[in-house]
Order: C-alpha cells, then structure tokens, then sequence
C-alpha cells in the first residue's frame, strides 16, 4: 500500500531507501542494507537479538518500523568496532571470556552492554545482569557474558583510547 | 587412556580462545536466514486451527490472484512426489509427510504451503487460503490416549500406542520380596524443549544443469542429507548440504527434515531457489521440536541401610501426533537406567503413545535428563523416608571408585570414575556447611530454604544402539565419524569436518587436537565444515559426541600424517624410526639433533620430491581417519541389553533455593556444579555448555512449559506465555572440574555437550523439596511455577498435607 | 510474523494526529512506542488500516509542575520519566513502579500514554495513575476531555478513549504538607522482569507522631482494572499502623478484588497473594517514611 522515502544514518553513514510501511526496522537493516549481525529472534520484542542504539539508545529494532527511523543514528553491532571489519574492546573482551557459543544472540547483548558502558564505566555484576536481562540467550547461562563485560569496562577504564565505536 | 599414564597436554586443556568467537562478534555469522539468493522466493504455512480434523477440500484461488504468490502446495500433491520421513520404529501405518495429507493431527500442524516474492507476501496469501476442516474426536491426555477407546491419531495403525516394551533385568522380583522397604510415586516431566533463539530455516536451490539440490540449512541432524534424498526420491549424490551454515543453538531440536523436505520439493517444481525461516510461532506450534513429555512411575525396593537393591520404572511418553524422536528418546536412557547407583536390577516400562499435540524432536540429552530427575526424586525420598541424609543416602549407593569399569544391569558398561571425588568437589566449591547454617538461619527466620543435590549421569558419545533396542527390524550398529586433513604445498594444516555447529566450537576442538599431535600452533591450523558431497561420514554433534568422535578422528588423522612425515624422515636421513624424535613437526636423530629435516623440507619432500619419498608411500601430505565408537557395533541381546554410549560424564550439583511462602517465587543461588568429563579439551568452552546446560535445566525446573488446553491449543505458543530464564533467573554457577580419564579415547576426554542439563533439573528439584520438606510438602511436577507451589503452599496454610 | 499492511502517517502535532484519527472513520489507530502494538500487528492480532505516528510530537514529550499537579505527557519515553528528577521528587509512587515496567530496552520506546492507553490490568503505570487519582486528558477533533481514573479504566485492556481520541496527559495531583511521604511498590512476575501477575502500590503521610495522615492503596492484575482501594486506604488513617490496622486494611482489601484466572496463575492464587502483596506495599511505604523522618 504506501511506501516511504526515508533518510537516516546507519553506522555513520548516510543512508537513503524507500521502503513499505509495514517493513521492521530489523528487516530493513537485513534484508535491504545487507547489514545482517542483527538478528530476529522471535519478531515480538521479547528476546533481544535485534536490539541496536537508536540514538544511543538500545532499542528492540523489531518493534519499530523503517519508516519510523527517519532522521535516526542507528548502530548495529557492525558499526561497534573501530572501523569496518575491525573489533573494539568490548567484542574482544567476548572473545577472551568465551561470552557466546553460537553467536546468535551475541549482536544484541553487545549493543547492551555497549549502551551500559557508555552510561557506566565500571559497572556491578548486578548491573550487567540487569543490563542484559532483556537478551535471551539459550547457550551460555549468562556467566561467561557477565565475565565479558567486566572485562571489557576494566579495559576500556584502563585504556588510553576512546573505545568508542567508529560509527558514535 | 588410564590415569596413570595421562601426560601433561600442550594444548589440550589449556586456555584457548574459541575461534568461531570472532566472526560472531562481529556480527559476521553466516546464517541460513543471512542468505540472499537471487530470484529467493519465501515460504509461509497455513495451519489447522484444529486438533484433530478431516481436511475435505483447499481453496488457493484467491492466495493465487495475489500479486507476488507463485504457488500454493497442498499435502496430497507433496505426498506424492515424495516419500514418508523415517519414524525409527516399526511403524508402517503412522505415516509423516511435511504436510497433513487428508487429516490434521494437531493445531498448528502445516496444511499447506503458499510461496511468495516476499515472506510478508507470502503471509498475506497464506491467509486468504481457505481450508475447509471437518473436526474429529481428539485426546490432549497420554493417559487417555492409552486407554482402549481413545480416538487414535493414526486411524491407520490403529490405536495411540506407538511402542511398549517391558525390561526386565536381573531378578527384579526376588529383590523386592526380599527386601523390607519399598516406596512408589510418580513424577511429571511436562513437556518443553530447549528453544534456540534462531528458529529452524532452510534454503534450497535446484540446479536442473547439474542435477543437484544445494541446501543450506540451520541443521543439527544425523544423516540429513540422506534422508532428504530419500524423501525427495534423488539419489544420495544429488543432495549438496552446505554445513558451514552456522546454527544458532540447536541443543538437540533443529531437524527440520520436514521443512527441507518441503523446500527442496517447491525448489525444484519452481526452479527458483526456495526459503523458509520459521517465525516464531510456527517454530513452537507447528516446527515439530518439542521434548520429552513424561509420566514416571517409580517403584524402589531398599533395606533399612538405605541401599537401594530394585528398581521399577515405567516411563509413558506422550510423543505428540508423530513419531519423531520421541519413542527413542525412551530407549536411551537404559544406557545409563540406574543413574550413578549400584542398583543390581530394574524392571523398565517404556510406553509412546500419540496424542493430537506436535510432535516431539531430538532434545539435549535425549530423554536421560528427566530419566535422572525421576532417579534424584527417588534417591530424596527414600532418605527422608529412612531418615538418613540426603548426601550420606548417596555416597551409600553410588558406585565406587575401585568397581569402574562397572556394567549395569542393562547391559552397559561405565568405562571411568569417581563420582564420590567429584561430589566432594561439588560440596566444597558450593560452601556446604555455610550453606547449611544459612539454610538454618533461613528456617529460623520463618522462610522457606533448601538445599538441593543431583547427581546424575551424562552418557556421551553418541551410538544409536537404542534403535535397534526398539526396532529390531533396524540393525544399525554403525556410529562413525570421520576426519581429513591436509598439509598443503606451503605447509600449512586444514582439516575438514563433515557436519554442522551450533556453538560447540568444533573448529576450535579439531584445530587443538590436530595441533596438539602435529605440536603444531592451533592457531595456525585452518578447520573447514566440507559440504555433504565432500565429507566423509559423519553422524553430528548428537549423544555429546564430538569430543570424543570427531577428536578421535582427528587424532586419528593426525597420527597417520605424523607417522608419514616420520617415514619420509627416516628415509632420508638413513635412520631407523626408533632413533629418530618428532618435534614440534620437525624430525632429527635423537643422537645427533643436527642430522634433522625440518617441517618444511618434509612437505617439499612429500609435495614435491617423489624420488625422495619412502618406496610405496602416497605422495603429497594428507590423512583420513574413519573410526566406528568405541563399545559400538554389537546388537542388542534378545532381553534387551546392550551397550548404549561408550563414555560417561558426571555431574553433582549443589543448588541453594528460597521459596517466598506467599508467591511461590523460587530464588536460586549459590550454586555448584562437580563436573568430570575426562580430559577437557576446551576448558573455556566445556565450562560454557555446562553453564549453558544448566541454565536449561533451570528453565525446565521452574518457567518453561509447552501448554495445552483441553480444546488442544498450544497456550504457551510465543515467548510471551513460554518463558525461559534471564540473566535474572541464572545464578551464578562455580564449577568444581574433576577428570578420570576415558580409557577408551585418544586423550581421555569424554563428551559434555549436555553438561549441567543432565543434572540441573534434578537438583532444583531437589533444593524444592528440601525447603518444602519442614511443612510435610512434596512437589514431583517440573515446571515447578510459581502457581503450582503457590497452590501447594496454599493447601498446608489451610491445614491440608500433601501425600507423598 | 509480518504485519498486514497499513498505511502510515507521521503526525507532527496533536491536532493533526487527532485529523488524521478522526478521518480514519474506526480503524486508524495511535503509535507511541509501539512496545505493545507492534507485537500484536506481527502477530495479526491488530490490523489497523492507518497507523498513526505521534513519536514526532514534541509537545506529549514534558513533564512539568503545574499548580498542585505533575503533568506527564503521553508521549514521554517511560525511560526519560524514571529519570526525570522533577518525577522522582515529586512522585516517588510512579517512579518506584517505572522501575518494574518491562526492561530497560522497552522503556527506551514505551511511553507514559501508551501504558495507560493499553490499560492491561497489571500494568504498574496504570495501577499508580489509579491510586494516585490521576486525571487523563485526552483530545479529540470534538476537543478535549478530562477523565478521572476510575472513569479511565473501564474494563481489561478498554478505557473510555474512543477510536478519535489521543490521549495527551496524565495529571497527576501531589500531595502537599502531607508530613512524611513514604511508598511502596510490591510486584509478584514469574521473571524479574515480566509483566506484574500481581502488583501492590501504598503512599502514605506519617506526622511528626508515627501517626498515617494520609494513605492510598492500590493493587493490580486483581480484577479487570488497576484498583484503587479506597476503604482499605481510609482503614489506615489516623492509626499507627500497627499489624492489626495492617491486617484490617488487608481484609476490606480483599472483599473489593476480583481476580481472574489465565495461563500463569489462577483465581485462587491471586486472591491469596494480593493481601500480602498490598501488606507488604503497606510496610515499605511506612519504612521509606520512616527513613525519611
């Protein structure tokens, strides 16, 4: 029925589509900008595979409509490292404490422990728990993501560069 | 390998980062649904709203006029194009095809499928198909439905019984006459499965030029490109499975041959490639991967010493309105019937009946995990009925030490262990005696606490022995897998695998062992997931197996290319082998370091330099090792005994539990895990499963349900209604690591991929009733929700007790 | 699970959300954060034909004193209100039962309004809107009307908004020179995080003597709406509130409620629970006045 001509900035760059109102926002980051680390999971705004900062915000990309980020900055977990391709601290850090096993969920508890850590620096166990208790995840039992993201805060405290991700 | 003789590894057990880690970071995974195939047009189903119906007649024309829908496909025309899908049991008249033919079974059972330019499009249609259902008599209930009368799913076949089978082994009858204490309850396994968070897909495209079905698939499935060829009457080589498709999380559920089936048939009618991901909802209602849903009936015999001496267990299993896995994952859990326990005979009743629910798929452990929740009940009542301790009850009965290897009386052999050692573990991380002053403390204060203990069993390996045990008409003794590996003209390693992952971290697994017997750096060793035309056999990362089968393979591998390069320099350097030393891939004289040949010069040699090679050797560098599982290969004896798997984890858990006396709210924590699966090739990543393992264990114990109303509705269908822990719900877990060692395997590592889910379930269970126990409560019903031990709180404020 | 399709507009003031509404003639419908809807639209459960979008209406997005009430617009991300110093001084209530509203990523999105225009038995916002007599202004191209929250909350998931309305404000009244405030906000889910199976709010007054000058209780996921239990509240006055008082309060409380049963609790269970809930409420406000003293 209608389509929309939408603009809006993903992962820093500038990106213009048209797209039906009925498309996600999850779906429009898949299916038309290829951008596919952002997962769904269940399409009903439970799980928390599709989160991604909408303004620097985490935000479940599943219950928004292309059309309604116009005018946003979103971040996918492709834009949290410093330049494309490359990882930053905290997708390291998951990679040192073994914080994902399949890796399904794992894009959408880094867009939240990325937004706790802009908010927090050194953050409590119970913090993070707190931070990703609206990601599911059915492989690790949480510990070794716990472990990830303290690593990652004392790291990103300890270091002398930003840390930020190359998309803001 | 016995314990004496376990050397220290380099590599194995040692810290490593899981390469797969990276991709997935990075957002990089290659899923199924990542897949963008030009011309890709997208799968939706259309569903019975009934349970149990006669399909009269279905209307695609107005589905068809929408713009955008290039087909619509009915059960019939499928059903003749292609064959059943493979039950295991001997079953003929109970019959399964991707979609209903004549009648609908379940609500939510696939009736039709609609193919469009769009998934959203192919939605829209889906609706606009009209079905017109004529509604039959239904049974939601397995006990119904082994009655005489009930309405039989499979009219066919005749009635919902889908198997019986009575075990008896060892004088069961004497040993309970001759015993002076005996118990009996039942305990309710409600039906849940483990839910990846990515539902099943698939892809497939058909190439008329080459005659091949390319499919990609987010697949967890022994022989799933045969039984696709099959259903889809190709031949075998006519079916290319890319399994370097990642999965995301599987634990058992992502079969989806029906959905392949389906694919691969619209692929090749459309000539266009085909895509179906499930949603959510159809995953739940309608992708056929529900788990065990079972009713146990516990009998126990034991003396006064509480040495428990007989068993009778009779296990009904409502399978749902297909076979599928179900039957079989009754069969087993006789490879390990008695749990960690000298117990001299069991009686086991294994009864599958069908009802109008969906069908059960393959789940994490394969039926041995609510098998180990019935034996842990047991083991609590028979203590408290005794008035012993929970813990000393066990250490009584559990097997020694000195008795491994220990054969039950099913027939199959414990090759290793200690589980009093790791029981201790368990007890020391979890801070028992603190833990039972604040369990204590707690009480005093008017609260409900306790404290729970499993010890369970985790038989790994894998082996499909319980086919045979069920079906004697399948005489499938072959439980193989396989690896390759190459040394290229540069000399670098790649080995390949012939089957998929979902988070078990089997490159990383291959990449260690390899390196460990080629002392190379795993990091530089390449592991690749080779398609199903260029793997060599394998049967996937099921029965906790891959440690040990595809470890084996690849050392086996290994030790044949490192026996190559010993040839070739022994050869050259004019030596016999017994002087000469491999290390780290380079080979010289252990009298004269100096006459040596490095790694390079060898794969020069090999690759290169014919006239250099040993007479009769193979030129270039490479190795395939095929190997059957250890213990596998005989047939069941006619009394049903048989070795099931060849290797046997253990677990003891110790969990600290609340009970809010009002809510019925459950809090968990501290908790511990004992865990010995031998040798830990990937400490990081056992310790991960095992987290992982017991997180499931903790959603099957307190939250998650697959529920039916009495019209045959799912009514937990969406994770709205179907819940599953959090990171809020998931205490932290400390593991106590213990290793008795295999001796059946390379490195003496055993299997752990259904680590912590074995035991999880058993021990809440456990700390449950420990904290209900000073009110004379008993609850032996998983989930145990908040509304169930609320109703139970409930009954002892207004007086009543609960029997037990 | 893809939505039918709909057609959508951004509205980019009130009015023109409530033009767009009314010419919709039924079956336009309002999307705030979406946290509710969007869930229902891909699961077909809701199919609107216009999808209204008033996210771009910055004037729903305030809130502020006005007299003797905090005024919350619609639109203001449940988020940006719990963070809000102004909500946290002034209505401690909404802000004990805003940490309990969905997860930290939903409330990025979820707005005031839309909790109150879902109207969902259990939802916390709901429940303190009720027990805090909070006056619900919505708009309409027919104008504006006022609705106390009784009048609001009509039946499970249905409030006197019709298919025009959009709603606009909740006013919320404060209490002044109540003497010590204190609040409590007790909720029973199966997660931490789930929606309330149950959910208890009390504000209480104290004076100078430990005597309750002031009370108001509510309880949630009860009955077919938030409930304000008036009699119970008034119960609490003038007393100490001893566990006698306490007990007594409880009892009128659980002769006005009519839980329901579902999927994950029955009848019977939230009939128990409440009164334990409401008591426990009870002594956390009494404690955080207490504290505050």
């Amino acid at each position: 029925m209608s389509e929309h001509a939408i603009r809006l900035t993903v992962n820093g760059r500038a990106v213009e589509a048209r797209v039906p109102a009925r498309m996600t926002l999850v779906d429009f980051l898949r299916d038309t900008l290829r951008l596919t680390g952002t997962h769904a999971g269940c399409e009903h705004g439970v799980c928390g595979a599709c989160s991604v900062l909408l303004d620097g915000r985490p935000v479940r990309s599943c219950l928004l409509f292309a059309v309604q980020a116009a005018g946003a900055e979103i971040v996918t977990v492709e834009g949290l490292g410093p330049e494309p391709g490359a990882i930053g601290v905290l997708q390291d850090a998951f990679c040192e404490a073994h914080g994902l096993q399949c890796g399904f969920c794992t894009p959408g508890m880094l867009i939240a422990a990325e937004a706790l850590l802009r908010e927090r620096a050194l953050p409590s166990d119970e913090e993070i728990r707190e931070a990703i208790s609206g990601n599911l995840c059915r492989c690790t039992g949480y510990k070794q993501i716990v472990e990830a993201i303290r690593l990652a805060a004392e790291r990103r405290a300890a270091s002398n560069i930003a840390g930020a991700p190359h998309a803001g | 390998m016995p314990a004496e003789a376990l050397p220290s590894f380099r590599y194995i057990g040692r810290k490593r980062r899981p390469r797969e880690d990276r991709r997935f970071v990075a957002g990089a995974g290659r899923y199924v649904a990542d897949l963008d195939l030009p011309g890709m047009l997208h799968v939706a189903l259309v569903a019975s709203p009934y349970p149990a119906a006669r399909i009269e007649a279905i209307d695609a024309r107005h589905a068809l006029a929408l713009p955008g829908v290039h087909a619509v496909l009915t059960g019939d025309e499928l059903a003749r194009a292609t064959d059943p899908l493979l039950t295991g049991l001997d079953i003929p008249e109970v019959r399964r095809f991707p979609l209903a033919v004549g009648r609908a079974r379940y609500v939510g059972e696939w009736v039709a499928a609609v193919v469009a330019e769009t998934r959203a499009l192919a939605e829209d249609a889906a609706e606009l198909v009209e079905v017109e259902y004529r509604p039959l008599p239904f049974v939601i209930d397995p006990e119904a439905a082994l009655a005489a009368g009930s309405p039989p799913v499979h009219p066919e076949h005749g009635s919902n019984l889908l198997y019986r089978r009575k075990f008896t082994w060892g004088p069961v009858e004497q040993d309970f006459a001759a015993t002076g204490q005996r118990l009996a309850f039942r305990a309710r396994w409600h039906r849940n499965a483990t839910v990846p968070i990515e539902t099943f897909g698939v892809v497939a495209r058909w190439d008329p030029a080459a005659q091949l079905l390319d499919v990609w698939a987010s697949i967890q499935m022994p022989k799933y490109p045969d039984q696709l060829a099959r259903a889809l009457r190709l031949p075998g080589n006519a079916v290319r499975v890319h399994f370097d498709t990642d999965v995301g999380g599987s634990y058992g559920v992502k079969r989806g041959i029906k959905h392949s089936v389906l694919v691969g048939y619209l692929a090749r009618k459309l000539g266009a490639p085909i895509r179906l991901i499930e949603d959510r909802l159809e995953n739940m209602r309608g992708g056929d991967a529900h788990g065990p849903d079972r009713i146990f009936d516990v009998e126990v015999a034991f003396g006064t010493d509480g040495i428990i001496r007989s068993l009778r267990l009779r296990a009904l299993d409502d399978a749902g309105a297909y076979a599928g896995r179900a039957p079989l994952q009754l069969g087993k859990p006789v490879g390990a019937i008695v749990g960690p326990y000298r117990i001299g005979s069991v009686e086991y009743e294994a009864i599958s009946v069908t009802t109008n629910k969906t069908a059960q798929e393959a789940v994490r452990g394969f039926g041995q995990s609510p098998t180990n929740f019935a034996l842990e009940t047991m083991m609590d009542r028979v203590a408290r009925r005794l008035g012993i301790d929970r813990i000393e009850l066990r250490r009584r009965n559990l097997i020694r030490a000195e008795e491994f290897p220990y054969t039950i009386p099913s027939g199959s052999t414990y090759d290793s262990g200690d589980y009093h050692t790791v029981l201790e573990k368990a007890l020391a991380a979890a801070g028992y005696e603190a833990l039972l002053a604040k369990r204590d403390e707690a009480r005093r204060a008017g609260r409900l606490a306790g404290i729970g203990i499993g010890c369970c069993l985790e038989p790994s390996g894998g082996n499909s022995a319980f086919e045979p045990l069920f079906n004697p008409k399948n005489e499938t003794t072959t439980w193989m897998e396989s690896c390759t590996i190459k040394v290229d003209l540069s000399g670098t390693i790649t080995a390949a695998m012939g089957t998929s992952s979902s988070g078990q971290g089997h490159e990383t697994l291959v990449a260690t062992v390899v390196g460990e017997v080629l002392e190379r750096d795993p990091d530089t060793i390449r592991v690749i997931h080779a398609d199903s035309l260029g793997a060599l056999p394998s049967n996937s990362p099921v029965g906790s197996r891959m440690a040990i089968m595809l470890g084996g393979a690849a050392a086996g591998a290994a030790k044949k290319l490192k026996a190559a390069l010993v040839a070739i320099a022994a050869h050259n350097l004019g030596a016999p082998e017994a002087e000469l030393l491999y290390r780290d891939g380079t080979v010289a004289r252990r009298d004269d370091q100096s006459a040596a040949l490095s790694w390079a010069q060898l794969v020069e040699i090999a690759h290169r330099k014919f006239h250099k090679l040993p007479p009769g050797m193979t030129p270039g560098l490479q190795a395939i090792h095929v190997w059957e599982v250890p213990t596998g290969g005989a047939l069941p004896t006619p009394d049903g005994r048989v070795q099931m798997y060849p290797c046997y984890a253990f677990e003891a858990h110790v969990v600290y539990a609340e009970i809010d006396r009002i809510t019925g709210q459950v809090t968990l924590g501290p908790y511990a895990i004992g865990h010995d699966c031998g040798t830990m090739i990937n400490p990081d990543i056992v310790h991960g499963m095992t987290y992982g393992g017991a997180a499931h264990g903790i959603g099957a114990a307190l939250y998650e349900r697959f529920r039916y109303d009495a019209q045959g509705q799912l009514v937990s269908g969406s994770f709205m209604d179907y819940l599953m822990p959090s990171a809020h719900e998931v205490p932290d877990i400390v593991i106590a690591d213990h290793c008795t060692p295999s001796p059946l395997t390379e490195f003496g590592q055993k299997g752990s991929g259904e680590a912590g889910y074995l035991g999880a379930p058993a021990a809440v269970a456990s700390a449950v009733n420990d904290a209900l126990a000073p009110l004379e409560l008993a609850i032996a019903e998983l989930p145990m929700s908040i509304a169930a031990l609320g109703e139970l709180l409930a009954k002892a404020d207004t007086g009543k007790r609960q029997n037990r | 699970m893809k939505a039918a399709e709909f057609d959508y507009a951004a509205a980019a003031s009130v009015e023109e959300a409530c033009r767009l509404l009314a010419g919709a003639q039924g079956d336009g419908k309002i999307i705030a954060g979406g946290q509710t809807l969007v869930p229902l639209m891909a699961m077909r459960l809701a199919r609107p034909a216009l999808l209204v979008d008033i996210n771009g209406i910055a004037d729903l997005r305030r809130i502020a004193r006005e007299g003797e009430h905090l005024v919350l617009g619609a639109g203001t991300r449940q988020a940006d209100a719990l963070a809000d110093p102004l909500l946290r001084r002034e209505l401690p209530l909404m802000a004990k039962a805003l940490r309990f509203v969905g997860h930290g990523q939903t409330r990025n999105r979820g707005t005031i309004g839309g909790s109150l225009a879902n109207a969902d038995p259990s939802a916390e916002i709901c429940l303190a809107a009720a027990v805090l007599g909070a006056e619900l202004v919505a708009r309409s191209t027919d104008g504006e009307r006022r609705f106390a929250a009784r009048d609001f909350f009509l039946g499970a998931m249905t409030t006197a908004l019709d298919h025009k309305d959009c709603l606009v404000a909740a006013r919320i009244p404060l209490w002044r020179d109540a003497g010590r405030l204190g609040t409590g906000f007790q909720e029973v889910s199966i997660r931490r995080s789930d929606f309330a199976l149950l959910a208890a709010a009390a504000q209480l007054a104290l004076d100078a003597n430990g005597i309750c000058r002031r009370a108001a209780l509510g309880i949630g996921g009860a009955a077919a709406t938030p409930l304000a239990l008036e009699s119970a509240a008034a119960r609490l006055t003038g007393t100490r509130l001893e566990a006698s008082d306490i007990a007594a309060s409880v009892a009128l409380a659980d002769a006005e409620i009519e839980p329901i049963s579902d999927l994950h609790a029955s009848a019977e269970y939230r009939q128990r629970v409440a009164g334990a809930l409401i008591a426990r409420a009870i002594s956390e406000a009494r404690a955080d006045a207490e504290g505050r003293g």
